[in-house]
């Protein structure tokens, strides 16, 4: 599950200034963002072909997937019409694709209520266990990856590697069903082990039912980021420019500071991104595990229930929130860098 | 930046280098601990007590001398369904991971190698799979089509291509510029046979590494989806599923789901392990493939 | 090694009065793992403003022993032994809050590659402040202070270089920044690391003329690690050579230079190329030993042609010989003559006017950057033409387009009659074998998963259709010929060195019987007694096997080693052409003219020995 660590988005290089520079070349990042907006819309683009072809069309038909062994001709007419699957392949498409815009997804088959009425309070929970978990995995990470580089071949170094390689090889559902025994259930009982938030309230208002979840997405993520920033760190320390700075006198905390950091920081942003992305994938597992009402344990749940709206408009979100998450660490870490930042 | 000559120049470097790295300390335990979960998945299923199906004690029983991790859900025998829930989970995983491998690594190099609208067309295939998360892809697979072991192994082999693509890509860009490359195009060869001949054998450390990760995320991801319960239908034994099923009795019978949750565990950090062991003996301790893609990608990025 | 005397006995004047800046006693650097020797016995002085140059081929200890000076070590090896005294006090004993100060306040380090030293993430500016505000009392007005630096730099202030990052500076100002960093606190020793590798030759002289300035005005002692005897030649007082971790030779520049006595050293001197005369260089085969694998006696008796038995079981103490120190056993007899320098190569005569390549009005570009712009160029049968030009001049875009790994270019290109194609696809199977390249860097032409035997053979399976047996002769054959035996046959690239492996370039090169060499730089990666061991054997197999051969190269100097004509580029275009005599006698071009007056050499009166004996 933990796959998306390898990938990253191929930064594209600045292109030279030449005597008359056009506007990409003085403003190097919003023609970054541009370019990667214009490509993340064709994917998105794309991605919603697919959705929708794999959910309507593959299996023979739609409403015959969901309706299973009870359908019969009448049935079968009746949702045909409300999923407009009487009308042709282009036509369904582009109803469902300016429903997205418009949000009239039409209404969920499990239970007849607006689809996106039932995603939106589900997207605001999931955000919040996202946020909090990334916002804190990433400063962990960093901190804990910057101490290894430091402390290299320490004792610390030592076990932050070891415990990292673990933690990464691990399914998080283990990990949540870790911690429910240690804090919950069987050594200990000082946090609630599901995260049951009454509908109509949401997920921050009851910050003890985020602890478990949060801590378990933390604890995914940050092994990560702490591999790669203290790779990257290493990589700043031993760098002739660290040697040059400590050898014109530099004090060692501006060396590591104001020297070796900065350049550290450009990858382990591309890594946070990823991270994010992860996160985006992991909570499907990690809400159904603690009950927590979000946009993961709905798409489990539709999935469940073979409902049709509801899952494309979970994936399609889940891939939007790709394709932002990129652009957006594309552009972080092209800031952190002045060499693809700035022409010559 | 010189690259780092290989430590051996072996006609089979690949075996030696598993050798080597089996003999360090991480290679060791993590090559323990893998054959260990193996042995219990392969075994397990001819020495089970009782058929893993049956019901033979009350649900949640404590353990006993008669059922030594006690009772589940619906009072089958623990252990009998931990012996007997694993070996699927590991074949459908190897399976998945020889997929990706063999897609993804054919894409990755022939995307780098070959460039302009083939490089193009994969990189943009890469994008569009990257942009589900890997088990909401495949949930969106067995949603349509039902929880069948082929399309699992699919769903899983597909998701995880792009990774690899990635990677290898990266490793071939950087080969193929290298100027014992460019001797041979100068003789006309074909790039197939350029490919094949030169740039292949020096992608046997990536491909290695990425050979470990993809099997220990293809068991997180097939686990994962059986702990949903999108894994084989019910009756039937499964370490995911089990621990899903049995977490309600956490209190009564803890072992339903601490069995097989350890030994998932054991297992993934077991690859994991052996991975890490791989790749600092191919390619040295602070420099694993992706993290490496990662920062000279950032350093090359400088305007020419 | 009583290093004092040879400092006290210079007969300057003004050194005399100088006081002792630097004193290094028996330094000994080793790895922290082994506790083998990197470096040892290592002993100097320096005197205030004066520079003493420490040469020697690459691995020898050089840049070792300049960190050293700032009491500094690379990770892995660690300053065991000896003193190095500044101003009388030993920086070896210092704390490390004591080492801090003292860095860049007192003792100030000029790197080799200033791309790589200068953090690509901070301004220029604030490195440049750093480097002061870290030693405060040093400098009272820093603002006045940078501005002063800059200027004797000749770097502008004025120009916002100060907001600039390293990348949009170009290498030579790169190297100014540093070097005004380096003066900025106005040290008592600067160390200067190869400050000018990298640099084009009118850059360097600059730089250098620069480093001179600086150290005579601020009366700095200033040690100048170098592997170009030419550019330390003309800058130093006082020379150190290195072989394997050891100074061999230590005196006056003019003793060193004209009247060498260590076989290493006059080794070296034999290989360095002239931009004077048109000599056989003379190399060094073998390599030097790395640390743990030094023989017993002598560490350069493998490679020393005076050897005797007494060399490989005694090892050699530095003795005292006509003020200056030789780390040789046969010092004695030796004597001080001229290296082996050998015969003149004849001049060129008049081709007849048959070619086998003729280029004209050549252009070619990456995207829509144009690197050349209607260069002409004809390569006679049999015969050897140098492309001579600076980095960036465009010289392996020539080379590129020639051999078809470049085909973005216009204009004509006949080779033996017929017109060539652009690129490799749409040229024949027989043209591509009559066409060979071999490359820059011999550390990335070689596929580091092939054996020499499969490499070498697979061209021979490639082009023609031969049984296994004959390859296996053919390619025992051609090894012959590079002088590498049979045992390299199943040997893998990284278990040569550098020489070797360029020799099994040029093997795989001319397996195929070619009658067009494309040579691309292809000693500039390798250490000058190297360079001449393969630019002997590049010229004895254009002899012996009838090869057309382009020479491409941005040393000036070993043109005339190889080339009968030569044309130079400069910024993509055909400045000069012509028969080598007449291209460095009498250039026409004011490019040329002011290239080949900025070529460091060794000044003649150091060689004057050699002139006479070359004009016998
Ligand atoms: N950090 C290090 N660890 C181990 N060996 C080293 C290290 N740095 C240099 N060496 C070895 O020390 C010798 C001298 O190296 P160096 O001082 O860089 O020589 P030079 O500057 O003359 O090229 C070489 O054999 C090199 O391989
Ligand atoms: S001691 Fe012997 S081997 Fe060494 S340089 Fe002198 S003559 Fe040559
Ligand atoms: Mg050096």
């Amino acid at each position: 599950m933990a796959s998306e660590q390898n990938e990253q988005s191929k930064p594209t290089g600045v292109t030279t200034a030449t005597s008359s520079s056009p506007w990409w070349v003085e403003h190097p990042i919003a023609s970054l963002a541009a370019r990667r907006a214009a490509m993340g819309v064709v994917t998105l683009f794309v991605v919603s072909i697919v959705i929708f072809l794999a959910t309507e069309v593959l299996p023979g038909n739609a409403a015959y997937a969901v309706l299973g062994h009870t359908a019969t001709p009448q049935r079968l007419k009746a949702l045909e019409n409300q999923l407009h699957l009487n009308r042709g392949l282009l036509d369904q498409y582009w109803v469902w694709l300016s429903g997205l815009f418009t949000g009239k997804l039409g209404n969920s088959l499990a239970n007849g209520d607006p689809v996106w009425g039932q995603v939106a309070p589900r997207l605001v929970n999931s955000s919040v266990l996202v946020f909090a978990a990334g916002i804190i995995g990433s400063v962990l990470g960093v901190v804990l990856g910057a101490v290894a580089a430091l402390r290299k071949d320490g004792w610390y170094d030592h076990i932050s590697s070891v415990i990292s390689l673990a933690v990464t090889s691990l399914p998080e559902f283990v990990i949540a069903i870790a911690l429910i025994i240690l804090l919950a259930t069987v050594v200990s009982h000082v946090l609630p082990a599901v995260s049951l938030i009454p509908p109509g309230t949401y997920a921050w208002s009851q910050p003890k039912l985020l602890i478990l979840p949060v801590a378990t997405l933390v604890l995914v993520i940050v092994p990560y980021i702490l591999r790669m920033m203290r790779a990257a760190m290493i990589e700043a320390l031993e760098s002739d420019y660290v040697e040059m700075a400590r050898l014109k006198g530099v004090p060692e905390w501006r060396v590591v500071l104001v020297h070796a950091l900065p350049n550290a920081i450009a990858p382990t942003i591309q890594v946070i991104g990823l991270n994010y992305l992860y996160l985006a994938g992991g909570i499907v597992i990690v809400e159904d595990v603690f009950n927590f009402p979000g946009i993961g344990q709905g798409l489990v749940n539709a999935v469940n229930d073979r409902d049709i709206p509801v899952i494309q408009l979970i994936v399609v979100i889940l891939a939007a929130f790709y394709v932002f998450m990129n652009i957006l660490t594309d552009v972080i870490a092209l800031l952190a860098t002045p060499r693809r930042r700035i022409a010559r | 930046m010189q690259a780092r000559p290989p430590k051996t120049s072996n006609r089979f470097q690949w075996l030696h280098t598993l050798g080597a790295a089996a003999r360090t300390r991480r290679g060791v335990i993590g090559l323990g601990l893998t054959t260990l979960v193996v042995l219990v998945a392969v075994i397990g299923p001819l020495v089970e007590p009782y058929p893993s199906t049956s019901f033979e004690t009350i649900p949640f029983a404590t353990p006993s001398g008669q059922f030594l991790l006690g009772g589940d859900i619906l009072g089958r025998d623990v252990l009998s369904r931990v012996l007997d829930g694993g070996w699927l989970l590991l074949v459908m995983a190897v399976a998945a991971t020889a997929f990706s491998i063999l897609i993804g690594g054919a894409a990755g190099i022939s995307a780098a190698y070959l460039r302009g609208k083939t490089d193009g067309i994969i990189m943009r295939t890469v994008d569009v799979i990257l942009a589900f998360p890997s088990l909401v892809f495949a949930l969106l697979l067995v949603s349509i089509i039902g929880p069948k072991t082929w399309l699992i192994i699919l769903a899983v082999g597909i998701v995880q291509a792009p990774p690899v693509a990635r990677v290898l890509r990266s490793a071939t860009l950087d080969i193929s510029e290298r100027d014992y490359v460019k001797a041979v195009e100068l003789q006309g060869v074909r790039p197939a046979k350029v490919m094949r001949s030169e740039i292949l054998p020096n992608l046997i450390s990536p491909l290695m590494v990425e050979t470990g990760l993809r099997v220990t995320y293809a068991i997180v991801i097939m686990a994962g989806l059986a702990f949903l319960g999108f894994g084989q239908p019910p009756p039937a034994a499964n370490w995911g599923y089990m621990i899903q099923e049995n977490r309600i009795g956490l209190s009564s019978n803890p072992w339903g789901v601490v069995a097989p949750a350890i030994l998932i565990a054991l297992l993934t950090i077991g690859t994991n392990t052996f991975t890490d062991a791989i790749a600092r003996v191919a390619i040295g301790v602070d420099r694993r493939p992706e993290e490496a893609a990662l920062i000279d990608d950032l350093k090359v990025g400088a305007p020419a | 090694m009583s290093s004092n005397d040879t400092a006290v006995s210079g007969t300057d004047a003004r050194s005399e009065a100088a006081r002792v800046r630097l004193e290094t006693r028996d330094l000994r650097i080793e790895l922290s793992s082994s506790g083998v020797d990197v470096v040892s016995d290592v002993s100097f002085a320096v005197r205030a403003g004066e520079v003493l140059g420490l040469v020697g081929e690459s691995g020898s200890g050089k840049t070792t022993v300049a960190l050293a000076l700032l009491g500094h070590a690379r990770r892995g090896l660690k300053i065991s032994g000896g003193q190095i005294n500044l101003d009388g006090k030993d920086i070896l004993a210092l704390k490390s809050s004591e080492l801090r100060a003292l860095r860049g306040a007192k003792v100030a380090y000029v790197p080799q590659d200033p791309s790589a030293a200068l953090n690509p993430t901070l301004r220029i500016g604030l490195q440049l402040r750093e480097a002061i505000s870290s030693h405060p009392g040093a400098v009272t007005d820093i603002d006045a202070r940078i501005r002063e630096v800059l200027k004797d730099a000749r770097l502008d202030a004025s120009t916002g270089i100060l907001k600039r990052y390293p990348h949009q500076l170009s290498g030579g100002q790169q190297q100014r920044v540093a070097l005004a960093m380096a003066f900025s606190c106005r040290p008592s020793l600067i160390v200067l690391d190869e400050p000018t590798t990298g640099l084009d030759v009118s850059t360097q002289r600059h730089v250098l003329e620069t480093v001179r300035a600086l150290c005579r005005s601020y009366g700095v002692a200033a040690v100048y690690v170098s592997h170009d005897l030419a550019v330390v030649g003309g800058l130093v007082s006082e020379v150190a050579v290195m072989y394997s971790g050891r100074i061999i030779e230590l005196g006056t520049t003019e003793q060193v230079f004209s009247s060498p006595v260590h076989p290493y050293t006059r080794g070296l001197l034999a290989a360095v190329p002239s931009p004077d005369r048109s000599e056989i260089l003379t190399g060094m085969e073998g390599q030097p030993p790395r640390p743990g694998r030094r023989p017993k006696g002598c560490s350069f008796a493998p490679r020393c042609s005076y050897a005797i038995e007494t060399c490989t079981t005694l090892t050699p103490e530095p003795v005292m010989l006509d003020r200056r120190l030789v780390r040789c056993l046969r010092a004695g007899e030796i004597g001080q003559g001229t290296p082996r320098r050998q015969g003149i190569l004849a001049a060129a005569t008049m081709d007849h006017g048959a070619t086998l390549l003729e280029l004209r009005g050549v252009s070619a570009s990456y995207g829509r950057n144009p690197v050349l712009h209607g260069v002409d160029l004809s390569v006679a049968p049999e015969s050897c033409t140098a492309v001579v030009g600076e980095s960036g001049s465009g010289k392996t875009t020539l080379a590129r387009c020639i051999v078809g790994l470049h085909s973005n270019w216009t204009g004509e290109m006949r080779f033996d009659g017929n017109e060539l194609a652009r690129g490799t696809r749409p040229r024949q199977k027989d043209l591509l074998k009559r066409i060979q390249y071999i490359f820059q860097n011999p550390y990335t032409s070689l596929n580091p998963r092939k054996t020499i035997g499969q490499i070498i053979s697979q061209p021979l399976e490639h082009f023609f259709n031969m049984s296994a047996g004959e390859r296996a002769t053919r390619v025992a054959g051609v090894l012959d010929d590079v002088s590498l035996g049979g045992d390299f046959l199943n040997r893998y690239p990284d278990q040569l060195s550098g020489g070797e492996r360029q020799r099994v370039a040029i093997a795989r090169a001319i397996v195929v019987e070619p009658d067009l060499l494309v040579c691309d730089e292809v000693t500039s990666a390798l250490d000058v007694s190297v360079q001449a061991v393969i630019v002997e054997l590049l010229r004895r197999l254009q002899k012996e096997r009838h090869l057309s051969m382009i020479f491409i190269t941005h040393n000036l100097a070993l043109v005339r080693s190889i080339a009968r004509s030569a044309i130079v580029l400069s910024e993509g275009r055909l400045v000069e052409a012509g028969p080598v005599e007449q291209v460095l006698e009498n250039p026409q071009d004011p490019y040329t003219i002011r290239l080949i007056r900025d070529v460091p050499k060794l000044a003649s009166s150091h060689l004057g020995a050699q002139v006479a004996l070359g004009s016998a």
